[in-house]
């Protein structure tokens, strides 16, 4: 008997199912996002290699990048920078005007998409996912990205499929500030939101079924500490041009591997189909078995790291520290890292860290920024009699013995911290050491765990010199103010400074905070090159190499595309297919 | 009848124990001497040639000629290559003795430019290669003895006169004075030693003088290890208490000390020795896991430790055979402590 209602009440709910969605395909006709790719496969799996775990499936408050490329597959953003182009692209924005002064956005959104879980999406969900990101309530990581002088910008539904926003001034980079933006499903996490319990949820041990988003793939099945696997959504809103759906590929395996070595030879073995952040050295390794071994390197040219000497500039260690206190007579002065900046042989680096797969630098831009890098502005040859008279034109003198000292006699002798978890930066330290060797200064290179290198150089400020690398988060100029502004929360060099230190900080904020209002490409172009010139004049950091992005993956593996942006290898993951017949991997 | 066997040994043992305690003290002195026999400087780069193979000196040219005078070939990188090289045949460079080269400084005092070989400097006779910025293998591994010998015989040094003095003393006086002795060396096994040195390191200044951080390297390994052998001793002298002639000893009034010293501390020595010749290697090996800590030895100055801890990477692993020779080089040493120990123990036994 019960039996029997229960099969009834299953067969009416099936009806109804089969009703609304049938009604739905016929009230509003999917509008998909046509690919221009090549025309793939469907079918098979695909492995790919990360450093760590993820923290979070929350796009909340997810910062690391593990975290965000997995993220990234599983939801999607309303305008999204193509990675190959560094230019911005329709994504769940079918299109959008901008108003003449730049303030205000209008975006159309796609008609009858659906989430991964099947329910609809609409305006109401941009503008609850506008409003969580905005929330101060809300650890989210995004925050400010979308502020103008410290004013939120203004999200309004126009009517089911359109948006509006509003910025309280102009906002040159608006269009890319979307990009990477999960819009979230409302359905699912709005009562979270209202309990405020919204940055805790989507953890590790959430069940699968219980997230959702509009991305290529959903969450399948988590192995803590090994790994996380996502199949294939049927509901995504991509297709190519012969009008399949995509993704081709069935389920997408990110393993988790934490050292570069074994990931190297996981790839070698064909266990991971993809490997990226090689090393040049790695790369010339595995080179040779690229035919034997069915795989196929590429290096996609040098991306948006920088690797950089940088002196402690901190005034707050004077009273703590007053050894280093009177180092930093030398290092605040610009004749002394001008010299030190000339002494240093960058093609060496580049050649002996990268195997001659990187470029030397100037400034924080590499020549892998397209939009944005001022070719002008090229990185310093070494000259060591340049460099001795600038020290000599900075009351330095060098001794019988070779010795540098400074003014009052002291001799110079300096230390410079390096991570030991990088191997290609430790050799950089090596390099520069010798070559400063060669004016007479005496330098020891310290190599310390990753951690305590960070804290030292963000929270004691206890170090002199240390070798590090940073990479921008975009090829825009804005993301990068948290270094360049002298109140920006990465300032490195000298952190938490109230007002500039230096004409120059001050010339460099005063930029800054133009570009990030001037709408006109070209004008914004001007302003970033002049930053450009007074960074590779004053040297807050001196600039030594960016290494290319070296990635691998199966010879067979259709639309593999690396760029130089993250995630460098997999960010159209939805194009990618088997050329060989599917189930072969 | 049982005394012609007994000689034989105790000759046998004499001998290994000369060969043996022989070939560490060249060693030894080879490591000091590291200025004098090593043709090039530890820290001497040349980024035109990195990760070059071993030079081999020639007695037979190219053409198949017989020379009296051992020479080597000047090599050239192989065009568009990174790290291949070949002899160019047509530039031969004698090797010379006794020649004026990179300075030194011998036992920090004396100040020194010559040199046991070297060549002329159009060509280069790194006998073991060069790493990764062109420095010479053959060279750093000699200056690298200097700290990966000394540091280990005297942190294994260390760490057993702790163990014995603590645990002789725990065994000899028992009571509280055990019960206090072996709480001590449980908590020092219990603390996790990779934190307590990160601890460690971040109180201390960041740079440091090389003597200073070879005798941190020294007591930090030597203090870190000195449980086990500790608990070891109290356990033999535990045991050596109730025997018949330390009782016998006990009973005509010998003190604690006196039975410490004469009868209990000799039963301890074959145990120390095995552990001396275990823990050498070990030290130096432990050389390795504080340099990467940052509290070992630092660059560019060598130690058998970090230049190990540079074929951790994959492709050296697989590319360049001569950046493992500091790890062979670990053998010989390995088993010549164990053949010293050996031969010391057979020695005391035939006593």
């Amino acid at each position: 008997m019960k039996q029997s209602s229960c099969l009834i009440k299953f067969a009416v709910l099936l009806c109804t199912l089969f009703v609304s969605n049938s009604f739905a395909a016929a009230s509003t006709q999917e509008e998909v996002l046509r690919s221009s790719a090549e025309p793939g496969k469907p079918g098979g799996k695909l492995v790919i290699t990360q450093r760590s775990e993820p923290r979070t499936f929350n796009p909340v408050p997810a910062a690391d990048q593990t975290s965000m490329g997995i993220i990234d597959r599983l939801n999607a953003d309303l305008i999204h920078i193509n990675r190959a182009t560094q230019k911005t692209e329709p994504s769940l924005a079918k299109s959008w005007t901008m108003s003449k002064d730049g303030t205000q956005f209008v975006v159309k959104l796609r008609k009858g998409i659906k989430f991964s879980d099947g329910a609809p999406f609409d305006a109401d969900d941009v503008v609850f996912s506008f409003t969580a990101y905005l929330d101060e309530k809300v650890p989210s990581v995004h925050r400010d990205l979308l502020l103008v002088d410290d004013k939120p910008v203004k999200v309004e539904k126009v009517d089911a499929y359109t948006v509006r926003f509003t910025f309280p001034g102009p906002y040159a980079p608006a269009e890319r500030a979307f990009d990477s933006l999960a819009i979230l499903p409302r359905h699912l996490l709005e009562n979270d939101y209202k309990d405020g319990k919204l940055g805790q949820m989507w953890g590790l041990n959430t069940q699968p079924d219980k997230i959702a988003g509009l991305g290529p793939f959903r969450l399948k099945q988590v192995v803590p500490g090994e790994r996380i696997v996502l199949e294939r959504n049927p509901y995504y809103w991509k297709v190519d041009a012969k009008n399949q759906k995509l993704p081709y590929i069935d389920e997408l395996t990110f393993l988790i591997v934490p050292n570069q070595d074994a990931q190297v030879v996981r790839f070698q073995a064909g266990d991971a189909h993809i490997v990226s952040g090689l090393s040049g050295d790695n790369y010339a390794a595995l080179e040779p078995e690229q035919a034997s071994r069915h795989f196929k390197l590429y290096d996609a040219g040098p991306g948006l790291e920088y690797n950089y000497l940088m002196f402690n500039l901190n005034d707050d260690v004077t009273s703590r520290l007053p050894e280093l206190a009177r180092k930093q007579k030398w290092f605040n002065d610009v004749l002394f890292r001008q010299a030190v900046s000339l002494a240093i042989d960058r093609a060496g680096i580049v050649r002996l860290a990268f195997r001659g797969r990187g470029v030397a630098l100037a400034t924080h831009v590499t020549p892998g920024n397209k939009l944005w890098f001022n070719s002008n502005v090229t990185a310093p040859a070494r000259s060591l009699p340049k460099a001795r008279q600038l020290l000599q034109a900075a009351g330095f003198s060098q001794k019988q013995n070779g010795m540098l000292t400074d003014a009052s006699g002291q001799p110079v002798e300096f230390t410079i911290l390096v991570s030991s978890s990088n191997a290609q930066r430790a050799q950089m330290a090596t390099l520069v050491q010798d070559d400063l060797k060669q004016l007479g200064m005496n330098v020891h290179v310290v190599t310390m765990e990753q951690r305590a290198t960070i804290d030292r150089v963000v929270k004691s400020h206890d170090y002199e010199a240390v070798i590090m690398g940073l990479a921008s988060g975009d090829a825009d100029p804005t993301p990068d103010m948290n270094v360049l502004m002298s109140n920006g929360s990465t300032h490195l060099w000298h952190m938490g400074e109230k007002s500039p230190a230096t004409p120059w900080e001050a010339e460099i904020d005063r930029i800054m905070q133009k570009q990030q209002v001037t709408l006109n490409h070209q004008q914004r172009k001007k302003l970033y090159d002049r930053i450009q010139e007074i960074e590779a004049e004053q040297l807050p950091m001196i600039y030594l190499a960016s290494p290319n992005i070296l990635v691998g993956a199966r010879e067979d593996l259709g639309n593999f595309q690396p760029a130089v942006i993250e995630q460098y290898t997999f960010w159209n993951a939805e194009e990618f297919f088997w050329r060989t017949p599917a189930g072969n991997h | 009848m049982t005394n012609e066997p007994m000689r034989n040994l105790r000759r046998m043992g004499i001998s290994k124990l000369a060969w043996a305690a022989g070939f560490l003290v060249l060693l030894h002195l080879a490591a000091i001497f590291a200025g004098f026999l090593a043709p090039y400087d530890y820290a001497a780069q040349d980024r035109s040639r990195p990760y070059a193979p071993p030079v081999r000196p020639h007695l037979v040219d190219c053409s198949g000629n017989w020379h009296l005078r051992p020479f080597v070939y000047v090599t050239t990188a192989r065009e568009g290559n990174f790290n291949s090289y070949a002899d160019d045949c047509t530039q031969r460079v004698p090797v010379s003795f006794f020649v004026r080269g990179d300075e030194y400084t011998f036992l920090g005092l004396i100040h020194g430019s010559l040199h046991l070989f070297g060549v002329a400097e159009s060509a280069h006779i790194s006998l073991m290669g060069t790493d990764g910025y062109g420095r010479d293998q053959f060279s750093r591994l000699l200056f690298g003895g200097q700290v990966s010998l000394f540091a280990g015989l005297a942190a294994a040094l260390l760490s057993l006169i702790v163990g014995l003095v603590v645990g002789g003393v725990a065994g000899a006086f028992g009571g509280w004075v055990d019960e206090t002795a072996m709480r001590i060396t449980e908590i020092t096994m219990a603390v996790p030693s990779f934190y307590l040195l990160l601890t460690v390191r971040a109180f201390l200044p960041l740079q440091m003088e090389p003597a200073a951080a070879f005798g941190l390297v020294v007591v930090a390994i030597g203090f870190w290890n000195w449980a086990r052998p500790a608990r070891m001793v109290r356990g033999i002298v535990l045991s050596g208490r109730e025997r018949n002639f330390v009782l016998a000893a006990r009973g005509f009034g010998a003190t604690h000390f006196y039975l410490l010293r004469r009868h209990l501390a000799p039963m301890t020595f074959s145990v120390l020795l095995t552990q001396m010749a275990i823990l050498i290697p070990q030290f130096i090996l432990a050389e390795v896991i504080l340099s990467f800590l940052g509290l070992g030895i630092g660059e560019p100055f060598p130690s058998w430790g970090n230049m190990l801890a540079y074929a951790q990477q994959y492709h050296i692993l697989v590319n360049y055979w001569w950046m493992l020779l500091p790890g062979v080089a670990l053998v010989p040493v390995i088993l010549a402590y164990h053949a010293l120990s050996e031969a010391v123990q057979e020695k005391l036994q035939s006593f």
